[in-house]
């Protein structure tokens, strides 16, 4: 439901004006519930940016993410590659 | 990568039958970031959970999920957080160590006084992410803090989900 409600909220932001982008741990859910921006993120439920104490791999999935913001194709849904 | 199948029988029961095409968004909208990401202003909004520890607790016993939630200043002392979080469908170990993991609060201050964006919002946003009947969430909830970060002049949100 996680996912859901970030994708649910990120609509109502969006609408609002703001650009938005997030983090999915469930490609089905994004794939069905279509946020604008999307980093469907490999990595278990609990652990959106990879993993504790690792702040290397946490900037690398943020820097993956943020890049979504400079485009507008929308719905956007990237892999994060590592 | 996680997908339907590494999630326990119960959850994956539940989420296969869950009605998540009911909430397709459309329109997708599209909110184009107007300036360099370096001079923008950022918030953040997760859906783990966390609270100050001045706040209260998020209500576990609202059936539909309590689609309320805690502004979060962003002077806050990261690790003083709380995670109150109701669902059992995510390891919460990688998060009570370090809440970076779901709300990166310690890093985009590093991307801030680097320069890779340009400002953090004076506050971000936290709801419970088991919302079951998001009606409140989507009417309601959602739309205040949608205000608020127009009202701030945020020009990116970064949402992360448990």
């Amino acid at each position: 439901m996680c996912q859901q409600t970030v994708c649910l909220l990120q609509a109502v932001v969006e609408r609002a004006g703001v650009a938005t982008v997030s983090i999915s741990l469930l490609r089905e859910v994004a794939q069905v519930i279509k946020p604008p921006r999307a980093l469907f993120a490999p990595f278990p439920m609990g652990y959106p940016l990879g993993a504790p104490d690792d702040a290397g791999l946490q900037h690398r999935v943020i820097a993956a993410a943020l890049a979504l913001l400079e485009r507008n194709d929308v719905p956007i849904l990237e892999e994060f590659k590592g | 990568m996680a997908t339907y199948d590494d999630l326990s029988l119960h959850v994956r029961l539940f989420m296969k039958g869950y009605p998540f095409a009911h909430y397709a968004i459309d329109p997708v909208p599209c909110a184009r970031l107007t300036k360099p990401l370096g001079a923008s202003r950022v918030a953040l909004v997760t859906t783990a959970g966390l609270r100050t520890p001045g706040q209260g607790d998020f209500d576990r016993s609202i059936k539909m999920g309590d689609a309320s939630f805690r502004e979060i200043p962003n002077t806050i002392e990261t690790q003083s957080l709380v995670e109150s979080h109701r669902s059992y469908a995510f390891d919460r170990a990688g998060i009570r160590r370090d809440v970076n993991l779901a709300f990166p609060l310690d890093r985009f201050r590093e991307l801030e006084s680097q320069g890779v964006i340009g400002k953090l919002n004076h506050r971000h946003f936290s709801f419970m992410g088991s919302i079951v009947g998001p009606r409140k969430l989507v009417e309601s909830s959602a739309p205040q803090v949608a205000r608020m970060l127009s009202e701030d002049k945020v020009d990116a949100v970064f949402l992360t989900p448990v």
